[in-house]
């Protein structure tokens, strides 16, 4: 089983992340279940979403308390919500942001991880560039299936466009392949660093 | 048509499936994507013929209904929480009047104080209003129970809800595999009314009833439901027969056969219950589940062979039947009358507290060592009861319990705990 958890804004498509990523895991033949902790929803209140994905069917209905993966779509909710409460040494973090983590004010965090696992990449700006709008959940799931591996990039467009149609899917699609690509070549650079 | 969809909309495709003829509906979280897909399709022509309301009101929603089923159509609404509690007096007309409406009611949480999330108060308040309550464990389950509800609705004419917990099952994304149009056609046959309000052929429905006459009309309404008693597993029988797959049903066990220890629940906490028991039976503990899945009839006779050779039982539930405790423990007692074991009440997941299966195999540990107390609070937390109970104490006027509980856990607004 693969737990992702995933912390963002109401209004930036935290929900919608969550059933994108079980849709692509099911386009897979996985087995995946997406589900919110809904607050009362509002504009620009924290949301999390989350998503497991397995190989047997899934039983559970509890909330990812101990995630393997975390995709934080607001970098701003770093100093609001304990966001990486119950991820393991070999968690994977993939941050929207321009900034390193390190800038971020989280290199003393980062020493516990695998520093191939923590990743930022700038969806806010590359939603702008696709989709002119600053929408950064599809991008970050471009991203993220670059970071983990749990899903293919070609599994995430067919779940953007199992849920969009016509241009805003294909925008959305194009932004994804963007985060992947921008992802591969972070990981790249990283592993020749390393 | 396996797919990955979310429960809402995996329920109102199932109810477009069964061909309504009329939904009245008045949106309320967490019910509300359902009857928005149903009125998409009734829009785009999806279900056809088919009247979609837009009503001012869950009472004008149940009524439309009555009305509806009353001049012959199969008629659909879906509510949860205090949109139930609104239509309360329609429900007693639609089952006393014997039409069978299906309705689902996504669960949630009845105020004050107001909240969304889940829990099962909002149809539990309603379980002797004589509607047929089914209680659905997975989103499958859940269209699965909507396709045989108006199958069991309408053989025996009576009103069924079809309960589904409210965003752990209507706001999940699950596989679910969807039936073609045939299958449901071949399951489901056009609606017959056994009685119709036809102008041309007047007749008195809901006719005044003195002491004469009363005592009886309502002893058929409780023979109708143990009629139902048999239907319902006949009913899931031929169900699993023509789509190969077990859904619905009056109770499943789950690993009780040898069981010393028996979990009793509703609804989607199985699940999570499951992978506990799982685990506790790797260390050799004998514990297993039963889900009840028909609350009204109560299977009173299974629950009894289910359970009677167990040396202890835990009822959770979630829904508090304040000043006694428990309401489904109340009704497995009764069918356990004569027997002797332990009996445990756990009340849990009230207004949407989560119910983890760290929290549940501490429970069923304590369970094994008989130190539970006849009704228990799982994850309640006492200190914050303890120091409002305290400034209660303390000071004369102490104001609203809800504002000084979350000024005091530093709770600006409310958040999912």
């Amino acid at each position: 089983m693969f737990q992702i958890r995933i912390h963002g804004r109401g209004g930036q498509g935290v929900v919608t992340a969550a059933e994108l990523l079980s849709i692509a895991a099911f386009e897979e033949g996985q087995h995946a279940h997406a589900f919110p902790t809904f607050g009362s929803e509002r504009t620009g209140a924290p949301v999390t979403s989350f998503c497991r994905i397995d190989q047997s069917p899934i039983r559970s209905r509890e909330p990812i308390s101990a995630p393997d993966a975390l995709i934080v779509q607001d970098p701003t909710l770093l100093h609001q919500v304990d966001l990486f409460a119950g991820l393991g040494d070999d968690g994977y973090v993939l941050i929207n942001s321009t900034r390193s983590f390190g800038d971020l004010g989280l290199e003393e965090f980062a020493r516990r991880f695998r520093p191939e696992r923590l990743l930022t990449v700038p969806a806010t700006d590359i939603a702008r560039e696709h989709l002119g709008r600053p929408l950064p959940n599809t991008v970050l799931l471009g991203g993220f299936s670059s970071l983990s591996g749990a899903v293919s990039i070609d599994s995430v467009a067919k779940a953007i466009r199992a849920k969009f149609k016509g241009s805003v899917a294909d925008a959305n699609v194009v932004a994804a392949e963007k985060a992947h690509e921008y992802v591969q070549r972070e990981r790249t650079e990283l592993a020749a660093h390393a | 048509m396996r797919k990955q969809e979310e429960g809402s909309r995996a329920v109102a495709e199932a109810v477009a499936l069964c061909r309504p003829q009329v939904i009245s509906a008045y949106p309320i979280s967490p019910q509300t994507h359902i009857v928005e897909h149903l009125s998409d399709m009734v829009r785009t022509g999806e279900i056809d013929p088919c009247e979609y309301l837009m009503v001012e009101s869950e009472f004008a929603a149940m009524s439309a209904a009555i009305g509806a089923s009353a001049a012959g159509s199969r008629a659909y609404t879906a509510t949860a929480s205090q949109g139930l509690l609104y239509m309360v007096e329609a429900l007693y007309n639609a089952s006393g009047l014997g039409l069978p409406i299906v309705m689902t009611v996504a669960n949630r949480a009845i105020g004050a104080p107001i909240n969304i999330w889940n829990d099962h108060s909002d149809s539990m308040s309603q379980r002797d209003s004589g509607w047929i309550q089914l209680y659905a464990e997975t989103n499958q389950e859940a269209l699965d129970m909507h396709i045989q509800a108006f199958r069991i609705a309408e053989q025996v004419s009576l009103p069924v809800m079809v309960c589904m917990d409210g965003f752990i099952l209507t706001h999940a994304y699950e596989e679910v595999d969807i039936p073609d149009q045939a299958q449901v056609d071949s399951f489901l046959p056009p609606f017959e009314a056994r009685q119709l309000l036809d102008p041309a052929d007047p007749v008195t429905i809901g006719a005044m009833v003195g002491p004469e006459a009363f005592f009886e009309v309502k002893y058929l309404a409780h023979a109708k439901q143990m009629q139902a008693m048999d239907l319902i597993p006949e009913v899931a029988g031929g169900f699993a027969s023509v789509f190969g797959r077990e859904s619905g049903g009056l109770l499943r066990c789950y690993r009780t056969d040898d069981a010393e220890t028996i979990v009793v629940a509703l609804g989607s906490v199985l699940g999570t219950i499951e992978e506990a028991i799982d685990e506790l039976r790797e260390q050799g503990v004998r514990i297993g589940a039963v889900s009840l899945k028909s609350f009204r009839p109560f299977p009173l006779a299974e629950v009894r062979e289910a359970l009677g050779h167990a040396k202890r039982v835990v009822v959770l539930e979630k829904t508090l039947a304040v000043g006694i405790g428990g309401v489904a423990s109340a009704n497995v007692r009764t069918a356990l009358s004569g027997i002797q074991l332990n009996g445990y009440t756990v009340i849990a997941g009230l207004g949407g507290r989560s119910i983890t299966k760290e929290s549940l195999l501490r429970l069923f540990e304590a369970a094994g060592r008989d130190e539970l107390k006849p009704l228990n609070f799982l994850d309640l937390k006492t200190d914050i009861v303890d120091r409002e109970l305290a400034r209660v104490h303390a000071s004369g006027p102490s104001g609203p319990h809800e504002e000084n509980i979350l000024r005091d856990i530093g709770v600006v607004a409310a958040e999912a705990h």
